[in-house]
């Protein structure tokens, strides 16, 4: 397939996801506030710090607001409908229809059409009312527009090299995602290291297991919510489809697939890369990461990540630098 | 919905013949029409916009940065053609393109009809769509326009006239079908009375006159579609068309030469290809030959066109027949090389380089029709009768300044057709653009792009200018009563 093609692909796939990714945390967040002390301002900040953008949120709307209601609208705004910030929905979903139609001859048509529809979700007129009124109702929807697309191209893309790369960006930017939530509010909920094994707030544990829809298939795998086993499900485990050990082993599969490279060895340096950070995670349990320290546990992790995203548009989008156009920033 | 005060006026009605009395060929669709409860009509039309929304039939505005893009209005009420009208319009055109086929491979090569006196030389040299890299060159079987896209009017009589004959890169087939996949949906009991013939299978045809060209015998030659890209007006056509006919839709930056050849991009490295269907103009080709600031095109593009390893379609130089100069000798032209007299006329136009000429449109400049000689979508055009005193003023100086670069032409009484205006119809000016494709012989789409001028009383249907669109039938047989 065109270099171009599998660039854009594969970044339409990234952008929806992180799409979703930031209505879950919003919509999560929402819930939560209504049962802290702290309100909404405690955690917003943290919300907007997930995305990583606390730095650009202060720019443009000065310090939270010590009023509730204010502070709510305006974190919310910023996060979902503000097309100056990179990482809104919006952006996130106009980019990814940006991308899709520079590729749309690849994509099933209805593929195209659904995501059409997800961009016009946003963009309605009453879009932004519906979102402050009916919060839980609207960010329930991207998630659901976020599942039928990856739905459509389950049920009828062909498993050629198009769907390998959007496969690939889905799962690499959702391993990123993933990790961010988890090293944002494991912070928030747990600030002292030493208080790892005492008893936590049951609730807000929950409602981070909520964010990534994981909370029955927590209860399920690991029974009784202690923050080693939320780690250990968040990261580690094989069977969870938001969880990162999970997310490398598919995103490893499909770059795998593309060049035909036999599991164990590599071709170019996204395959050592990706290969050698899915092996780090294969072979590590949570006393582990404990014991380096959750937070540097995934910040070397999110470097790994973007070193794969480097490594990708080195193998594959590129043939001759000079002549191919810039790559997407993250 | 009643059409039995629809009033078609002093103008020529494509449907009726006059008050609330439909022509005999669109009797069952106004029966059809008049059954519906009150307001079903208006529904359709509204669900017809949103399929057309949702499947993202979309154009770009150019200039309009927060829109970026707009459905193309579409009416569904059809326009309606009898087949013997049809067959007609179908020999009027191939006559036409072969003709100017010949006229292309002439002018590139001998210029016999320079020679013989018909076309003046300075004519063809000055025309801007005149590409000095081009002669001498041998497309593949000789075809220079393989893909065009004829604009015909009918004026007050109902008397069919070409005004353009669009032989670079017509758009608006991809609307063709859409507007049709539409309709089917939206009216599937009169479609079924009425049994329009087919468009859909276009795109088969396309890809396999594109083939046609493929300079390799043996493996289905490789073809792709050259785009501008996504911030093209006629981008969604582009990728429609690529994804049709299963063939990559590539940018400039996705080809390169290497040597020799013509190779995209891909995840496995270079890729050739051997037949490109572009849809950028001939300046944008390769900068190498034309023009060097082209971001568009690849350079050294034209060296492998001419060494026969890649085919182009439409040819590079097709452009020196669009020009309006030269479309005022296409009688000639016909009769020159196909010794035949032409069947679909040209509207009569006045050459502002003839001083006799220039003096007349000068004169007259409120009764006419104005055009530069190379521009197309609606822009460079002056009508007379709509215009004020200051512009009409502006423009004699403009044509004094430069009279090879205009033309002009009486103000035809466009054919209307009736469109839903809220809860009534009412008349508005129509054109059509029949779409054909030269291969191994040529073949005529049946209908084609029925375009409307949605302004009350406006003369102008390109879309960039406020046109609208309607599914055009074709009738299968004898008259349907």
């Amino acid at each position: 397939m065109l270099s171009r093609v599998a660039d854009s692909v594969y970044w339409m796939a990234r952008y929806i996801e992180r799409a979703e990714n930031v209505a879950r945390y919003v919509d999560v967040s929402l819930q939560m506030a209504l049962d802290t002390p702290g309100g909404i301002r405690q955690q917003w900040h943290s919300l907007v710090a997930a995305a990583g953008d606390e730095k650009l949120f202060v720019e443009k709307y000065g310090e939270v607001a010590p009023v509730e209601q204010e502070a709510r609208d305006a974190i919310l705004h910023f996060l979902t409908f503000d097309s100056s910030y990179p990482n809104s929905i919006f952006s996130c979903v106009t980019k990814a229809r940006e991308n899709a139609r520079a590729v749309r001859g690849n994509l099933p048509l209805e593929a195209w059409e659904h995501l059409n529809k997800f961009y016009h979700l946003l963009t309605s007129v009453d879009a932004r009312k519906r979102a402050a009124e009916s919060a839980h109702v609207f960010f329930s929807e991207i998630r659901q527009a976020s599942y039928l697309f990856e739905g459509i191209v389950e049920s009828t893309m062909s498993r050629g090299e198009e769907w390998h790369f959007l496969k690939l960006g889905r799962y690499l930017e959702r391993a990123n995602q993933t990790s961010r939530i988890l090293d944002v509010k494991y912070f928030v909920l747990l600030p002292d290291p030493a208080d790892v094994g005492s008893v936590v707030d049951d609730l807000l544990w929950a409602a981070l297991l909520h964010s990534v829809s994981g909370y029955e298939m927590f209860r399920r795998r690991h029974g009784r919510i202690l923050p080693e086993s939320v780690v250990d499900f968040l990261v580690l485990d094989r069977e969870f489809p938001r969880a990162i050990l999970f997310c490398l082993l598919r995103a490893e599969e499909s770059l795998l697939a593309i060049s035909g490279t036999p599991l164990g060895s590599f071709r170019n340096p996204a395959e050592k890369r990706l290969s050698r950070l899915r092996a780090t995670l294969a072979y590590s349990n949570v006393e582990d990461i404990v014991a380096k320290g959750l937070h540097e546990y995934l910040d070397h992790l999110q470097n790994g990540l973007n070193q794969i995203g480097e490594g990708i548009f080195e193998s594959f989008f590129t043939l001759d630098a000079a002549a191919m156009g810039q790559s997407q920033q993250q | 919905m009643k059409l039995g005060t629809y009033n078609p006026e002093v103008f020529y009605d494509e449907l009726f013949e006059s008050v609330g009395k439909p022509r005999p060929l669109a009797s069952v669709l106004v029966r059809n029409l008049e059954s519906m409860p009150d307001g079903e009509l208006i529904r359709r039309q509204q669900a017809a916009e949103k399929a057309l929304f949702d499947l993202g039939i979309t154009f770009n505005v150019y200039n309009n940065q927060s829109g970026l893009e707009r459905i193309f209005p579409f009416d569904v009420l059809p326009r309606m053609i009898e087949a013997m009208e049809w067959d007609f319009i179908e020999r009027g055109l191939k006559q036409r393109i072969r003709a100017l086929n010949l006229f292309l491979d002439d002018i590139y090569h001998d210029q016999r009809i320079v020679k013989d006196g018909i076309v003046p030389k300075e004519l063809i040299l000055s025309a801007t769509g005149y590409r000095k890299a081009c002669r001498g060159l041998n497309p593949p079987w000789g075809i220079w326009c393989h893909i065009t896209g004829t604009d015909l009017v009918k004026d007050g009589d109902g008397k069919l006239f070409v005004l353009e004959d669009n032989i670079r890169c017509p758009s608006g087939v991809s609307y063709v079908i859409g507007n049709r996949q539409v309709m089917k949906r939206a009216f599937p009991q009169i479609f079924g009375a009425m049994n329009p013939r087919p468009v859909e299978d276009y795109p088969s045809r396309l890809l396999d006159m594109l083939q046609f060209l493929g300079p390799r015998s043996d493996n289905p030659p490789s073809v792709a579609l050259l785009t501008p890209g996504i911030h093209n007006s006629a981008y969604f056509e582009h990728s429609f068309l690529a994804q049709q006919m299963g063939i990559e839709l590539v940018t400039g930056n996705d080809l390169a030469v290497r040597d020799g050849y013509l190779y995209m991009r891909t995840t496995r490295g270079f890729k050739r290809v051997d037949v490109l269907y572009r849809r950028i103009d001939d300046d944008f080709l390769d900068p190498e030959v034309f023009r060097p600031d082209s971001m568009l095109g690849v350079p050294g593009l034209m060296d492998v066109y001419r060494n026969g390893r890649v085919a182009i379609a439409n040819a590079p130089g097709t452009g020196v027949a669009d020009d309006k100069v030269v479309y005022a000798y296409v009688p000639k032209i016909i009769e020159y090389y196909l010794g035949e007299e032409i069947l679909l006329p040209n509207v009569d136009t006045y050459m502002c380089w003839v001083p006799e000429e220039r003096d007349y449109v000068l004169k007259h400049m409120e009764e006419l029709v104005i055009k530069t000689a190379n521009d197309s979508g609606g822009y460079g055009v002056l009508i007379g009768p709509h215009s004020t005193q200051a512009v009409l003023k502006q423009w004699a100086e403009r044509i004094q300044d430069n009279p090879r670069n205009f033309i002009a032409q009486k103000t035809l009484s466009l054919s209307r057709a009736p469109v839903i205006v809220g809860n009534s119809c009412e008349g508005r000016h129509v054109d059509l653009r029949p779409f054909a494709l030269y291969g191994k012989d040529i073949y005529v789409m049946p209908g084609g792009l029925t375009r409307v001028a949605l302004k009350k009383g406006s003369l102008v249907v390109n879309s960039s200018q406020g046109g609208g669109s309607k599914d055009t039938w074709v009738l299968s047989g004898g008259l349907v009563t």
